[in-house]
């Protein structure tokens, strides 16, 4: 037996808590069965788990056809698809799920800018990077002049490629950038003119943003393409993804105005006065003093607003534009892969998904990290 | 007069262009001149190309016979010969029911998902979690197509359907319930619930009144909930039961009676109301962690009972937080059952700025009507939360 030592009081060492408040053990107690009701609800829980998760990982892994260059492998015994995932379907299909009907000899100018955005994104997101502002105006003025030459083509010994050949992955990039870079100038101009105190300029804000914030992308969007060719002079026909471009922009413009008017509403009327005092006049007031602080405040809610905006994109699909979503169903009533639809959107999820969330995971950062005050 | 001169010297000399009010003046008549020339010039070439393109203008349209068939009308009876004006009705009513349907179950979702999210079991949280963030990541339009594509139509055909107890069918064609069937004297019932729900409505308004005078609590809740339940069902048995079901059965190669939910209608309904109850849940979690701790442990330190703190105490302040941005939820569901047109719902975007407009050609005033329908929805909306702001705002001493 054990030798049981005398402390004087107060002088006992500490004891480690009881294994049945620590470690795994303690946690599952805290976490999962603290009462009868917690208990009910863990078992409810892992009887969830167990309806959902297995079926979909079979379906997505396990008995789904992997390997393969034709359709054969995603047949059963009767010849129809198989009931689980095809991925060769997907593999088939990368080249145009990504780039459309681009020809495949002029990929490579797509993918020069793709390469250039990821080096200037990265520069601006990594925080020791210097010359942000350098990249920063790279991004915003030279790169889409750049893109717009190369994309297009027709000059500099570069084939002219139509833009009903764009498609996929790629056409949803270039709408959603060129929505939300087109929509900020756009957007800023109707926050400060919906700040302004001159009632007309006000008025026409506010009914311009309310217009558009009061309908759905959609009616945009069939607006753009059956009344954009009847405001035109007779015998002037604009493209196609030019009429969506323009729709798009017009929409996001009227969100992005109400993101950078909160960024103008949080700016301290001193920070205004201040300026007036030293005799700035209004622009230089708003370029040198307001804007800066805004812009930065509001880089969240842009973000947000890109994240709204990329979801969105997939609508152009309905008036006959192959963005991304509309090149997986194409893909999929093609004779030889018909019956692999549910594959192709299991993919598209799995690319908007990364899209969306990587996105959001960067704007919530940002949020804490600008979270500067109390 | 001298002295006056030097008391209130003359304003200023400004150079008109320095001059505040002259700059705003001019500043705004450039911005109404600008949109005029342009609101001038559109309209121009729009009623030149209206006119080479011999497209009629004006909402006379309306009158005409629409000449086309509307999948899905639960209310109106519709049928070709009718005319575009009422197709429009249809349809909008169409819009309005999937949004109805969207919102109900929306909101259900939203706040079981938002407490679910809050709730101290771990595994019921984190699954919450991954339901917000899957759903919230991937565009609507993809899980529409999703259910419809993917789950309602690769569902057996009407003679394989998937039967539950053998009163509703699920098959490719839709889900097929049955319906209600009232016989004479199933008016008194109505009646009864009717006068019943008068009665309550008057109960809480005495039960309100003595509250405030002597502090006596009434089980409100409990008694019109007992009151409801228990008249209309003495009244349906006095009558002998004058109601009956009209089940769906299948005869040859589709069911006939009962009521019919197309796919369509299912899979959006299904789609916005997981997708927007994602963005409601993370709404409900913030408005219920929005009320600070001190606020319970006030009300317990007051000897308040927790089911009361709750109904009395947090609810009601979570709700200012929650009901604002909720609207916008209701707004924006409504402004995303337009997607309908990708699956062939008949709502007002795929039947009037689809079809009518394929048919007439009249852009401007289809596009206009479509436009003023979302407008007035959304102003609709706004009124009530500006009503809403203004009646749940603290009232400060």
């Amino acid at each position: 037996m054990a030798e049981q030592r005398q402390y004087e009081v107060g002088m006992h060492p500490d004891l480690p808590p009881p294994a049945s408040l620590v470690g795994v053990v303690g946690w599952m107690r805290a976490n999962l069965v603290s009462s009868p009701a917690n208990t009910f609800f863990t078992l409810l829980a892992i009887y969830l788990i167990y309806l959902l998760i297995p079926p979909m990982l079979d379906w997505l892994i396990f008995s789904a056809a992997w390997v393969g260059d034709d359709n054969t492998v995603c047949k059963n015994e009767t010849g129809g698809p198989i009931a689980a995932a095809c991925w060769p379907f997907i593999k088939a299909w990368m080249t145009p799920f990504m780039f459309g009907r681009y020809p495949e000899s002029e990929l490579w100018r797509i993918k020069i800018t793709y390469v250039m955005f990821g080096v200037a994104l990265l520069a601006l997101v990594i925080p020791q990077v210097p010359f942000k502002k350098w990249f920063a105006l790279f991004l915003l003025i030279p790169f889409p002049v750049i893109c717009f030459y190369l994309y297009v083509g027709g000059s500099f010994g570069l084939m002219y490629v139509e833009t009903n050949l764009w498609g996929g992955l790629f056409l949803t990039l270039v709408i959603a950038i060129t929505g939300i870079v087109a929509s900020l100038p756009i957007g800023i101009l109707l926050a400060l003119g919906r700040r302004s105190n001159m009632p007309v300029v006000k008025a026409v804000c506010v009914a311009f943003i309310e217009l558009w914030r009061g309908v759905p992308l959609i009616s945009v969007l069939f607006m753009s393409s059956v009344m954009f060719p009847l405001f035109m002079p007779e015998g002037v026909n604009f493209d196609k993804l030019l009429r969506a471009l323009v729709g798009v922009t017009l929409f996001s413009s009227a969100y992005m105005a109400e993101v950078v008017r909160g960024g103008l509403q949080a700016i301290p009327k001193g920070q205004y006065e201040g300026a007036q005092a030293l005799g700035l006049n209004f622009v230089k007031m708003m370029y040198f003093i307001v804007m800066p602080q805004a812009l930065k405040m509001v880089i969240p809610g842009i973000v947000n607003t890109f994240i709204g905006l990329f979801k969105d994109t997939t609508l152009v699909g309905v008036i006959g534009l192959l963005d991304f979503l509309a090149m997986i169903q194409a893909g999929s009533s093609n004779p030889d892969w018909l019956g692999y639809l549910t594959t192709g959107f299991a993919f598209a999820a799995l690319v908007y998904w990364c899209f969306c969330f990587g996105m959001s995971q960067y704007s919530q950062h940002l949020e804490r990290k600008l979270h500067t005050g109390h | 007069m001298a002295v006056d001169s030097i008391n209130q010297p003359a304003p200023p000399k400004v150079a008109l262009i320095n001059d505040p009010v002259a700059r705003a003046l001019f500043f705004q008549v450039l911005v109404l001149g600008s949109i005029l020339l342009f609101g001038g010039y559109i309209v121009n070439n729009t009623m030149d190309n209206l006119a080479s393109q011999g497209i009629a203008s004006g909402f006379g349209f309306l009158e005409t016979t629409a000449g086309f068939a509307i999948g899905y009308s639960p209310f109106l009876d519709y049928s070709e010969e009718n005319t575009y004006g009422y197709a429009l009705l249809v349809s909008l009513l169409n819009t309005l029911l999937v949004a109805g349907i969207g919102v109900l179950f929306a909101t259900i979702i939203g706040f079981i998902m938002g407490v679910a999210r809050l709730s101290k079991n771990w595994l019921i949280s984190t699954l919450a979690l991954i339901y917000i963030e899957m759903m919230r990541n991937i565009p609507l339009l993809l899980q529409i197509f999703f259910w419809y594509f993917g789950v309602l139509r690769a569902l057996p055909g009407p003679r394989q359907s998937l039967d539950f107890n053998g009163t509703i069918f699920v098959n490719n064609r839709g889900v097929f319930m049955p319906s209600p069937e009232f016989e004479s004297g199933f008016g008194v019932v109505t009646t009864v619930i009717i006068l019943t729900i008068i009665g309550i409505i008057f109960l809480a308004r005495w039960a309100k009144k003595r509250m405030e005078q002597t502090g006596q609590p009434f089980p409100v809740f409990w008694t019109s909930l007992a009151l409801i339940i228990v008249l209309p069902i003495l009244a349906a048995a006095v009558m002998g039961f004058p109601m009956g079901w009209n089940h769906a059965e299948l005869t040859g190669f589709n069911f006939t009676g009962g009521t019919e939910v197309p796919p369509e209608l299912v899979s959006l309904a299904l789609a916005l109301a997981t997708y927007t109850g994602a963005f409601i849940a993370e709404i409900v979690r913030a408005g219920i962690q929005s009320v600070s701790h001190g606020q319970t442990e006030a009300a317990y330190a007051l000897g308040i009972k927790p089911g009361i703190t709750l109904r009395k105490v947090v609810i009601p302040q979570a709700l200012r937080v929650i009901i604002p941005p909720l609207t916008s939820q209701y707004l924006n569901l409504t402004k995303n059952s337009s997607l309908a047109a990708a699956i062939a719902y008949p709502d007002i975007v795929l039947v009037f700025a689809g079809t009518v407009l394929m048919q007439t050609g009249q852009a401007v005033e289809i596009i206009a009507i479509t436009m003023g329908f979302y407008l007035l929805v959304s102003l609709i909306i706004s009124m009530f939360m500006n009503w809403y702001n203004k009646s749940m705002s603290l009232v400060e001493r």
